[in-house]
């Protein structure tokens, strides 16, 4: 029977090509996208676990409102977070580390050139809670929070920019309407949440706040002894600041997790909306299947008559068809997943930086999707065929 | 014993545009083991349709047919299949070799049909084929064949399952003289080992070698002769 279908496949090779062409690049529309999809998911992914799972970052507001029940009153102007807010942070046996972050952007220059660089205001403990790494020098001195030195760390490609050849540490350059002394040069170790190290300028954050003229912060930043400690770290920030805010909880703490987890679902949605896509061409390479097996029934219609002379049932002649269209796409599936790991093998040689590689679940799906199309599109030709008056099937030459 | 074939009272109408063309009118036939039959007459004359009705190609309208004394006319197609399959070999004008299948393929299609093993088949084949002097043409594709060779493996194909009854559809219509004169030599070989064969046919000199000679005109038996050697 099998062989009957590979026969029958192979005397009409051309078409058989065509069809297997199709299918092929269905299912490799599948794996390549899907392993786009997932290449951006794992890069995300990686970019965020840089940032350090331990960390909990407290912005000013209420965002969220969920599981707060009569508790949550609402507010509605919420209080600044404050320099103080954060120097009270500190006081926990389970906090490792705080580092308040005031953000800006601000006009730098040296000597004649001039750029608008992020300004980012912090604290020395910033630089392990952000995994930043030096590449000269040494980064901002680990002071009192409220303390304006005027000293800066700046990023590689700022570095290049403003001082170009010459040495950069030590020398003063003006932000915004102040001077500062380089003291520092960030090494470039991968982009996290909003900050290039490449692009950038550290400067301490209470400098910063006069800088830009605010008492405020942006957020805080508050890492933990350990994973398991997140919960009661995030309670006592609460506790603390609704202390200090008068008995307002107008802060919201967000855990590293949670915007791991979101992105991720965002992702993932990313990649299953381009699975479905591919999806699609694999439907028309159904329909092609089925175009073909009705061509071929029509070519075939005296030898399916001569089958059901020589006393081929129905149901043989029904499986006889769907085997070939079963052949059909099972070959055209195993052509496209080739097709497909090769061009993912490509492009991962292109952009080794970019983790594509298709998940096995996009890639057993597509296979069996292009199976299951080549039978459902075969089975309308294969019941014809079956139900062929062979009298009249005989008599066509 | 019964007779191999029992017809009574068979009728089939088509639906030929507007008109209604009575292709077998109140048909009823008795053929016995081991006989030979051919059925002539004029095109129209519903002897095909005879044929394709004995071989089960065909539900009648109405009336009654037995073979071998099991009443076929109310099987389902699987059943009617399955008596086609291993009862009944058929042999046509235009040969109906599959194309792409060599020729021993071709000859093993019924047994594939029938879930043969493969050695079986082969063996089973190559016996019939030596049988029907094709030894040296199994791997032949039918195209490289002579009508005379092809008609040989159409009918290697319809007796390899070894059937009571072979039905002839002009089996010489399509082939020379002397090709003709061989297949006809290998058809009346098999009444010996025992098979009933009914030939249709135009050709006066091919109907005439059959013992028993059916003439249709218009969808009845008009006459039903025997030759007198064998009457």
């Amino acid at each position: 029977m099998l062989a009957f279908a590979l026969g029958a496949i192979n005397g009409q090779r051309l078409r058989t090509a065509l069809v297997l062409l199709a299918m092929a690049i269905g299912v490799a529309a599948v794996v390549v996208l899907t392993s786009l999809g997932e290449g951006a998911r794992r890069y995300v992914m990686s970019e965020f676990s840089s940032l350090g799972s331990n960390l909990l970052i407290v912005l000013p507001g209420r965002t969220e409102t969920a599981g707060m029940g009569a508790a949550l009153m609402v507010s509605e102007t919420p209080r600044d977070l404050t320099i103080d807010d954060a120097v009270a942070l500190m006081r926990h046996p389970l906090v490792s580390g705080v580092a308040p972050v005031s953000i800006g952007t601000a006009a730098v220059s040296w000597r004649q050139r001039e750029r608008e660089v992020p300004v980012f205001g912090s604290s020395a403990a910033v630089l392990p809670i952000r995994h930043l790494e030096m590449a000269q020098g040494r980064f901002l001195p680990d002071a009192d929070l409220d303390r304006a030195q005027s000293v800066c760390v700046i990023g590689g490609n700022t570095r290049k920019e403003l001082f170009g050849s010459e040495a950069a540490l030590g020398q003063w350059l003006r932000i915004g309407d102040r001077r500062f002394r380089v003291i520092g040069v960030l090494a470039s170790s991968g982009s996290s949440m909003g900050m290039d190290p490449d692009d950038v300028i550290i400067i301490p954050v209470a400098s910063a706040q006069q800088l830009f003229n605010t008492s405020s912060l942006f957020r805080i930043l508050v890492e933990g002894n350990s994973r398991d400690a997140l919960p009661q770290v995030k309670a006592h920030i609460l506790r603390t600041l609704k202390e200090r805010h008068q008995g307002e909880e107008d802060v919201t703490v967000v855990s590293q997790d949670a915007v791991l987890k979101t992105f991720d679902r965002i992702l993932q949605a990313l990649t299953l909306t381009l699975a479905g896509i591919a999806a699609i061409s694999l439907a028309v390479a159904g329909i092609l299947i089925m175009n073909v097996m009705l061509i071929s029934l029509a070519q075939r219609t005296a030898e399916v008559g001569l089958l059901k002379a020589l006393g081929a049932a129905p149901d043989q002649i029904l499986r006889l068809f769907l085997t070939e269209a079963a052949l059909l796409s099972l070959l055209g599936a195993v052509l496209g997943l080739l097709l497909g790991l090769l061009g993912t093998f490509l492009m991962a040689t292109a952009y080794p930086d970019f983790p594509s590689s298709a998940p096995l679940w996009a890639i057993s799906a597509a296979v069996l999707v292009a199976l299951l199309t080549g039978l459902l599109f075969g089975v309308m030709p294969a019941r014809r065929a079956a139900r062929l008056d062979p009298v009249q099937a005989l008599m066509r030459r | 014993m019964t007779d191999l074939l029992e017809l009574d009272n068979i009728n089939r109408k088509f639906q030929v545009g507007e008109q209604t063309v009575h292709a077998l009118n109140d048909v009823s036939l008795r053929v016995s083991r081991g006989d030979y039959v051919s059925i002539m007459g004029p095109s129209g004359s519903g002897k095909s349709t005879l044929l394709h009705l004995l071989g089960l190609l065909d539900r009648a309208d109405s009336g009654h047919y037995r073979l071998d004394g099991q009443d076929v006319t109310a099987l389902s197609d699987q059943q009617q299949a399955e008596i086609r399959r291993d009862r009944i070999g058929f042999v046509f004008q235009f040969f109906q070799l599959v194309p792409r299948l060599t020729a021993i393929e071709n000859v093993e299609l019924p047994l594939l049909l029938a879930g043969v093993s493969v050695d079986e088949r082969r063996q089973r084949a190559e016996t019939v084929m030596a049988s029907m002097g094709l030894a040296d043409r199994l791997q032949h594709r039918p195209d490289q064949l002579s009508g005379g060779q092809r008609q040989r493996v159409a009918i290697a194909r319809a007796t390899i399952m070894q059937p009571a009854l072979l039905l002839a559809d002009e089996p010489t219509g399509n082939l020379d003289r002397q090709s003709g004169e061989e297949v006809v030599d290998i058809m009346e070989q098999l009444l010996q080992q025992g098979i009933t064969l009914i030939v249709v046919t135009h050709d006066h000199d091919l109907g005439r070698r059959a013992q028993r000679q059916l003439h249709m005109v218009d969808g009845r038996i008009v006459s039903d002769q025997r030759n007198g050697d064998s009457a």
